[in-house]
């Protein structure tokens, strides 16, 4: 076993001797927090697979959900503070190991996504404290001989009468005992809460200000390589052949080595490895993309638009009724792929021994990566190890389902008796990742006599992300992609249990699934949402018009049947200032969008001087559940309304014969401080299950910014980004 | 034989001189909390300090460092508790963290300069330092928080 000191906050490994379950006890200490490791000669408690108190007190939690910038290293502790009665911080978080029992109950998986950590962790962390605090009490009231009524706890310690213990010393008690766990416990109610719905800060926050967190690319073993990869130039290539003489000459360049995507150059830093790969030659199979464009995709899809596809939802008889307007209106709207350029390029570190394999790698879907990779050596899946290190933003990037980065770094540390770690330029992430899918949709619709929506068809067209890989039967239904459709259909939909929150009389959608050739298409912060919500709010604003109604008006009237939507549309009006006049130039926007049950709304307010505008100004209003961080809640919102904006305005991945055209930043602006506009977050009170905010806040960002330039301009722009429309945002 | 300072202490590099300062700090001074995000100039999270100034070590060459003070992240503050990482952690800037080193370099070297900067000194000083996760509002009212009230 490798020191494993110089991986920084992962450093000082545990290895805790146990009653029982030894093999769940060892665990990686993740940063942050301020919990003691005192070294534990005696048995903790183990509460169930993911707590742990030891005889010192101190409490553990085996968390099971990855921190990439979403918060759950600080929900995670504050769910078990709140029933177990101790201090959030003083709890300590280890990285529990990927295996079966710390799955996700959601999905089954090693894997976090979806903005559904919260929603997921709710009951089970607040159970598992109560059992364990109710354990310690019920131990003390053994060992008092006193009524179990008459104990209390808190702040870590049991009290009943003038008699006091520490939970460290109820420990060796409830374990002398034999005191059961309790299967069922009463859970606080909110208005009893004292740990959630308060501010929490991050709970790895100081190392995020000080240079100590550790990232993936920050890991360093001893004796480890680092590798570039020279990648096909045409998405998709194979190395045929390759020369290395010029980059064997290269100082600290070890070797050059072929795997299936590329060539990597092994070196003892990352910039030798770089210079050795810009050195190599390399003859290419440049694979089956080489005739795809993203402009062929969109002539293709557009046909397609046109023509019947799988019915997906059809309430009502849209079709009739538009068989009887005269010229219903008719809009087309294309969205391109996108990218999504975390900071922290991907990289992975593996070690690749005979029988075993260790990975450091910034994955939010563990199990994935250890069954592929396991796969791949023909290794049982319990002898890879997947540590994990903090990871620089994902935005679904990191789910991979081909697990794509860590298995490269697997291939190319396969043979070496070193750790190699693949580091990624920015070139390559932009040009060899994993996509938003291109989409186009076609949407007719009429309005009735009040000028409010009467039917509404829409053709949803795209690559599906989910067909033929794994995840196929949960989220294809008769062939349909629900994450393609997400956003668009007004009655829950396969595992989707909730629908758009609006109610048209007449609603049909389709949707054709083109086949999956060219760029890989992945799960892309707010998935469906992030174009289904341009289209459908979008004409739902061109419809609005068309009617001569207030767009506000419309959705309010819409959504009348959902109260959750009504109440963030009310407080939504009220704060935003809906009815104030605005001056000249300026304009106003309203997108209200339900994503994994949580419903959101937004009014985006933009200035506009000739080819410039800005967004000066965007007003949100959730519907989360109890808001258990709201410091949380409002960094998230911003966040998503951040990179709404950013691909709304300028964000686009051009495929041009099997060619990547954007390479860097400069090609692949994302949004910028100076661009930023003044956000204001209102949370709904209420005491509901929390559902998720991670992604939601992304979903009406565009649409209400789109909309918003509409009442700036009147005009509609319906293929994005923005700026390609002589419109650049200031 | 090229020498510089880094947070104060004596460094010397042998051989290629147009090693970027930032490999140099991450691979061979083994000082991570530098990050390498584009190469080129263009997202600023390799941000750091050569005699004060805020540059881009991932185009800043170990030859052009040659005998002058960098500081790095690890080395602006005795105790990590410089004012703008104080600032940084009061506001809960980071959300995934790995832009932030950068960030903070950035508003250190803007403060230094321009103890009172209006929104739009800050701007024009933090537009070239992206972040992914949207902390700006936070960065901004942190440097806000910071400036000093005009004389």
């Amino acid at each position: 076993m490798a020191d494993t000191t110089n991986i920084g906050s992962l450093s000082r490994r545990a290895f805790l001797k146990s009653s029982g379950a030894a093999a769940l006890l060892v665990g990686f200490a993740l940063p942050g927090g301020s919990g003691s490791r005192a070294a534990r000669a005696e048995a903790p408690l183990q509460v169930n697979a993911f707590l742990r108190i030891d005889t010192d007190g101190t409490v553990t939690i085996l968390a099971n959900h990855s921190e990439f910038g979403n918060g759950a290293y600080t929900i995670i502790p504050m769910l078990v503070a709140e029933e177990l009665e101790v201090p959030w911080e003083s709890i300590r978080l280890e990285a529990a190991p990927t295996r079966p029992e710390y799955y996700s109950p959601v999905f089954g998986e090693y894997l976090t996504a979806g903005s559904i950590t919260v929603f997921s962790l709710w009951e089970p962390l607040r159970t598992a404290g109560a059992q364990a605090k109710a354990m310690l009490m019920d131990a003390a009231a053994a060992e008092w001989d006193v009524p179990p009524e008459q104990v209390t706890a808190q702040v870590g310690v049991v009290r009943a009468g003038d008699r006091q213990a520490g939970y460290g010393e109820l420990v060796a008690v409830a374990q002398a005992r034999n005191i059961p766990l309790r299967e069922s416990v009463t859970l606080k109610t909110p208005a009893d809460f004292t740990v959630l719905g308060r501010d929490r800060r991050r709970f790895e926050g100081r190392s995020k200000v000080t240079g100590e967190a550790r990232f993936g690319i920050d890991i360093k073993l001893p004796g480890m390589l680092y590798a570039s990869i020279l990648r096909s130039p045409a998405y998709g290539g194979r190395p045929q052949s390759f020369e290395d003489s010029e980059t064997l000459k290269v100082p600290g360049v070890v070797k050059a080595k072929a795997i299936s995507n590329g060539v990597a150059v092994l070196a003892t830093n990352y910039w030798s490895a770089r210079k050795g790969r810009d050195a190599l030659t390399v003859t290419w199979d440049e694979g089956p993309n080489t005739g795809l464009s993203s402009e062929g995709f969109f002539e293709e899809y557009r046909v397609l638009a046109d023509k019947p596809g799988m019915l997906a939802e059809d309430i009502g008889d849209s079709l009739s009724v538009l068989a009887a307007v005269q010229k219903p209106l008719e809009a087309v709207y294309e969205l391109p792929y996108l990218a999504h350029v975390t900071l922290e390029p991907m990289n992975a570190t593996a070690r690749v021994e005979t029988d075993r394999c260790e990975i450091w790698s910034g994955t939010q879907y563990q199990s994935n990566d250890q069954e592929r990779v396991a796969a791949l050596l023909g290794l049982p899946q319990q002898a890879v190890t997947i540590h994990r290190p903090l990871m620089g933003g994902s935005f679904g990037r990191r789910s991979s389902k081909t697990a794509d980065f860590t298995i490269e770094a697997v291939e190319v540390a396969r043979g070496e008796s070193v750790p190699v770690q693949v580091i990624w330029s920015r070139e390559e992430d932009v040009r060899s990742g994993f996509y938003r899918p291109l989409f186009v949709h076609k949407l007719r619709g009429t309005v009735d006599d009040d000028g409010m929506p009467l039917a509404w068809h829409q053709t949803v067209v795209g690559q599906s992300i989910m067909q033929h890989t794994k995840h196929d039967p949960a989220y294809m239904v008769d062939g349909m992609d629900i994450y393609s459709l997400d956003g668009c259909l007004q009655e829950p939909f396969g595992v989707f249990s909730y629908g758009t929150s609006y109610a048209i009389p007449n609603h049909r959608v389709e949707t054709h699934n083109p086949p999956k050739v060219g760029v890989a298409p992945q799960e892309w912060r707010s998935v469906g949402h992030s174009h289904t919500g341009v289209a459908y709010e979008c004409f739902l604003d061109e419809l609005a018009y068309a009617g001569g109604r207030d767009s506000f008006d419309v959705r309010q009237h819409l959504a009348r049947g959902n109260a959750r939507m009504s109440a963030v549309l009310a407080m939504l009006r009220e704060k935003s200032d809906w009815d104030a006049p605005l001056p000249e130039g300026w304009g106003r926007g309203v997108a209200a969008r339900v994503y994994s049950v949580t419903p959101i709304a937004q009014v985006a307010e933009v200035s506009t001087d000739d080819g410039n505008y800005r967004v000066e100004r965007v007003v949100c209003v959730v519907d989360c559940g109890f808001a258990v961080n709201p410091l949380n809640i409002e960094a998230q919102l911003q966040g998503g309304i951040a990179m709404g904006l950013s691909a709304v305005a300028g964000e686009e991945i051009v495929l041009e014969r099997g060619r990547i055209l954007q390479s860097n930043y400069h090609d692949y602006p994302v949004l910028r401080l100076n661009q930023m506009p003044r956000i204001e977050v209102h949370i709904i009170d209420s005491q509901e299950v929390p559902t998720g905010v991670g992604e939601q806040a992304l979903a009406p960002t565009a649409p209400a910014v789109l909309n918003a330039l509409f009442a700036a301009t009147g005009r509609r722009i319906r293929r994005l980004p923005i700026r390609h429309h002589g419109l650049q945002l200031s | 034989m090229i020498k510089f300072t880094v947070n104060g202490e004596a460094h010397s590099v042998e051989g290629d001189g147009t090693l970027p300062l930032l490999w140099y700090l991450r691979d061979i001074a083994g000082m991570t909390g530098t990050k390498y995000g584009c190469g080129a100039g263009l997202c600023g999270a390799c941000t750091v300090h050569l005699d004060g100034e805020a540059v881009r070590s991932c185009v800043t060459s170990v030859a052009a460092a040659e005998g002058k003070a960098v500081t790095t992240i690890e080395g602006l503050a005795e105790n990590a508790d410089h004012p703008v990482q104080q600032a940084w952690a009061k506001h809960q800037v980071p959300q995934c963290g790995y832009c932030q080193p950068g960030q903070i370099m950035q508003a250190a070297a803007l403060l230094a300069k321009t103890p009172s900067p209006d929104t739009d000194a800050i701007d024009g000083a933090m537009a070239g330092n992206l972040c992914r996760c949207g902390t700006y509002p936070r960065i901004k009212a942190a440097i806000l928080d910071l400036a000093e009230p005009a004389s």
